[in-house]
């Protein structure tokens, strides 16, 4: 058999790879290179013009990144003590134990857009039933038009869709851990608040390592949630990045320097999430 | 001749019911109130075309505002015709980009898109002219004058009119009119109540009725429903509240830039003023009115938890709907206006009473240039537009379809077929005619990359409402802002667009 044979076989793989993937950075590249707007259309050529907008003359992208990393971080690390919460609920032997993973998984079964819908409804400050029954206590938050309060709805709705996620990951590393360990702190005598610090936490940490990276990557995404939720406001206090890019992109049209947000995003978080596994991983694995 | 066209127009209007009820309305209830009116594109006509086989299709807005209209018509021109049609519901704010992408890709995904008037400058390339047949119809003679600019470009009609905005004030009239109240708010206040003839007025009153069950429903009322949510159409809002302030009829050559210049006035004290009442209006406002966008404008006031609402007709509509529980309570009225206006000629403040309509114009339907059944896409423009049709739309509040037609503004219309109470049914009409012959009106911006510079003042004016910024530091912010676009555009472009309007707005056109 030739050789050169196997090069053959790589070819679809590859070609999807650069069709789906390769292409489209390349494109959003040169997007980035252009003027492309509603009123001038077409892949000219600009040279930096974009970059040199953006990194001189945009406060609103760099305040809403940073309000990005706020929103992610606090919902990854809320997911991630709820989820691991749960997880570690439900691998006990307790009744209903099947019910209960099922039900835990739901709401991320559901579709982000219209249970953010129903929670934009929940939270609806005139005709709301949150504010309703909060009523009784004599309390009624301004959920969505408060600036600071409005942060933290978005990070309600998210931590509920996402949780999930985070509880599945953590359940099924929590099913995979080997029994020796847990039966020598049992004959030790370990109560199980120290056998979880010694030994399940220890254990778990590989895969909460994966299961922060994996939700922080799409957490930085957030943008559905913001869109019908607040539409990033009151003002610009729930905007995010990546709905600043969609708003300059495809609501105002400005492609070329749309495509040079989108790039310069994709090298941060590129950068900063490196960074963070570097730290998890020296932290939790003290390596 | 144009009153007797009118007239003609009208007298068709109101008395073909009785000849055409019994066979159109049994199969089209929507109609019921009116029957088949006859016309170029009625349901009779309608049924004589045959498009088996082909297939229309729709980006529209989302349900209800002009979708359900959209939707609805588009289901009844499949049945009289045997077209299919497919319609796309999109929110307003992705209704632009929607249609840019393919139309910039050189692609029809759809023949027919809505949006709002004002995208015309950077719709109209991709767009085809509304063919002769349809320009000589009776009905696009019936259209007002403004409207017919308002769809068209350079003397082509690239927009058919199926619509046509204003903003005025809407108010309870049971409670504005109503003798106590005005002695317990004279004793409370030491002022008149009345329909408020400032925006000052407007703010002391919905102050005054904020917060308390005043109609003794047992639910709680408040001042005002406006569209403050960003990117909801707000910059619409808060042009209604500055047009008082900041146009001068004495100081023509444009409202947001000095035309010579091509400089933004929309910093300069007049709109300042403005956004600092609308900052004061976040007080009066019910709970959440501060993300309320014009659906919740809408479903508020016409539900009655509000005294005042000001933007299209669609609250007033909505509140005189059968089912509502104000219907024949409210009434309509120009927009406040203002004791001083702000004179940018002189930089200083003219102490004299000012007001000036908005005309926001509104929902607007194309073509696409490359749509492969153009024929078929005019005739459903046509027919959505009919008499029966465009009646039938007027009475629903949520359908967004608001008069654009001469006939539109004889009362008897409301009286006769929505059951309005005369004196209701007058006041509207002759509000919204009093704003067509107005000389101190406001169009829109319509130059090319608008979004960029509505969404400036949405994202301004937000930040003010939020607490953010000052009043005064958000419009430089959306002056700067301005700048930057109309540099990146090109000051020559976006002059020239400008001047179009500034033309009509100065009554030269």
């Amino acid at each position: 058999m030739n050789f050169k044979h196997k090069y053959f076989f790589l070819f679809p793989g590859l070609f999807v790879l650069i069709g789906i993937l390769i292409f489209p950075i390349i494109f959003v590249v040169r997007l980035s290179l252009s003027g492309w707007n509603s009123y001038n259309p077409g892949l000219d050529y600009i040279g930096l013009e974009n970059y040199i907008r953006l990194f001189t003359d945009d406060p609103r992208f760099w305040e809403s990144f940073f309000r990005l990393s706020f929103l992610s971080v606090t919902t990854v690390i809320l997911q991630y003590v709820i989820g691991f919460a749960l997880a570690h609920m439900v691998w006990k032997d307790i009744k209903f134990k099947r019910f209960f993973r099922v039900l835990f998984l739901v709401p991320m079964m559901t579709t982000p857009v219209i249970m953010t819908v129903i929670w934009r409804t929940f939270f609806h400050e005139s005709l709301g039933p949150v504010n309703d029954l909060l009523s009784v206590f004599g309390v009624a938050p301004k959920w969505l038009t408060d600036p600071v309060i409005a942060k933290f709805t978005v990070i309600i709705v998210e931590v509920w869709q996402w949780t999930p996620f985070m509880f599945l990951l953590l359940l099924a590393g929590l099913l995979s851990l080997p029994k020796e360990p847990f039966l020598a702190a049992a004959i030790d005598g370990a109560s199980p608040i120290r056998k979880f610090i010694y030994v399940t936490f220890p254990l778990m940490a590989p895969i909460s390592i994966g299961a922060i990276i994996i939700r922080l990557i799409e957490a930085s995404k957030i943008m559905d949630t913001v869109y019908v939720l607040t539409s990033g406001g009151p003002g610009t206090s729930t905007e995010t990045s990546s709905f600043y890019i969609f708003i300059k992109g495809l609501r105002e049209f400005q492609m070329g320097y749309a495509a040079s947000m989108s790039f310069t995003y994709l090298i941060i978080m590129i950068i900063s999430l490196t960074i963070i596994a570097k730290v998890l991983t020296k932290v939790l694995l003290k390596e | 001749m144009k009153t007797c066209l009118t007239a003609v127009i009208s007298s068709l209007m109101i008395f073909s019911p009785m000849a055409y009820a019994d066979k159109w309305s049994d199969q089209f209830p929507h109609i019921k109130a009116t029957g088949d009116i006859p016309g170029d594109c009625s349901y009779e006509k309608m049924s004589k075309k045959n498009y088996k086989g082909k297939t229309l299709k729709i980006n529209t807005h989302a349900i209800p505002v002009m979708g359900e209209p959209t939707a609805l018509h588009a289901e009844q021109f499949e049945k009289l015709t045997g077209a299919k049609v497919e319609v796309t519901h999109t929110p307003a704010g992705d209704l632009y980009s929607k249609a840019m992408v393919p139309f910039q890709a050189g692609q029809a995904p759809y023949d027919v898109v809505f949006g709002f008037s004002n995208f015309i400058n950077d719709w109209k390339r991709y767009l085809a002219p509304v063919p002769k047949k349809y320009m000589n119809s009776p009905e696009m003679k019936d259209v007002t004058k403004s409207h017919m600019g308002v769809s068209s470009w350079d003397g082509t009609m690239y927009q058919y009119p199926v619509d046509g905005d204003r903003h005025y004030l809407k108010y309870r009239k049971d409670v504005i009119d109503n003798p106590e109240m005005q002695k317990k708010y004279k004793a409370d206040t030491g002022n008149e109540l009345r329909v408020p003839r400032t925006w000052k007025e407007y703010a002391q009153m919905a102050k005054y009725f904020n917060d308390w069950d005043w109609d003794g429903d047992g639910e709680k009322e408040y001042g005002s429903a406006e569209v403050m949510k960003k990117d909801d159409l707000m910059f619409a809002a808060f042009f209604s509240r500055s047009v008082a302030y900041a146009k001068n009829p004495r100081t023509p050559g444009g409202f947001f830039f000095d035309l010579e210049t091509m400089k933004p006035n929309i910093n300069n004290p007049g709109f300042v003023e403005a956004l600092t009442d609308w900052v004061e209006a976040t007080k009066y406002v019910p709970p959440g009115g501060t993300n309320f966008g014009l659906g919740d404008e809408i479903g508020s006031f016409g539900g009655g938890q509000t005294l005042f609402s000001f933007s299209w007709d669609d609250a007033f509509i909505a509140a005189m709907q059968d089912d509502s529980p104000i219907k024949n309570k409210v009434g309509a009225a120009p927009l406040p206006g203002a004791d001083r206006v702000w004179n940018r000629v002189t930089n200083s403040w003219e102490n004299q009473y000012n007001q000036a309509p908005y005309i926001v114009w509104g929902w607007a339907v194309g073509v696409a240039k490359k749509s492969k059944v153009k024929d078929m896409a005019f005739d459903y423009l046509c027919f959505f537009s009919n008499g029966a049709n465009h009646q039938a739309d007027l009475a629903i509040g949520r359908f967004g379809v608001n008069p654009f037609k001469n006939s539109d503004f004889d009362p008897n219309i409301y009286i006769n077929s929505m059951g309005w109470d005369p004196e209701i049914a007058n006041s509207y009409t002759q509000t919204l005619l009093d704003m067509e012959k107005s000389n101190n009106r406001v169009f829109p911006l319509r130059v090319p990359g608008v979004f960029e510079f509505t969404s400036a003042v949405a994202t301004g004016t937000s930040k003010a409402l939020a607490g953010q910024l000052s009043p005064q530091e958000a419009l430089d912010e959306v002056a700067k802002e301005w700048e930057a676009i109309v540099s990146r555009v090109g000051k020559k472009a976006v002059q020239d667009a400008y001047a179009v309007g500034v033309k009509m707005e100065d009554n030269k056109l």
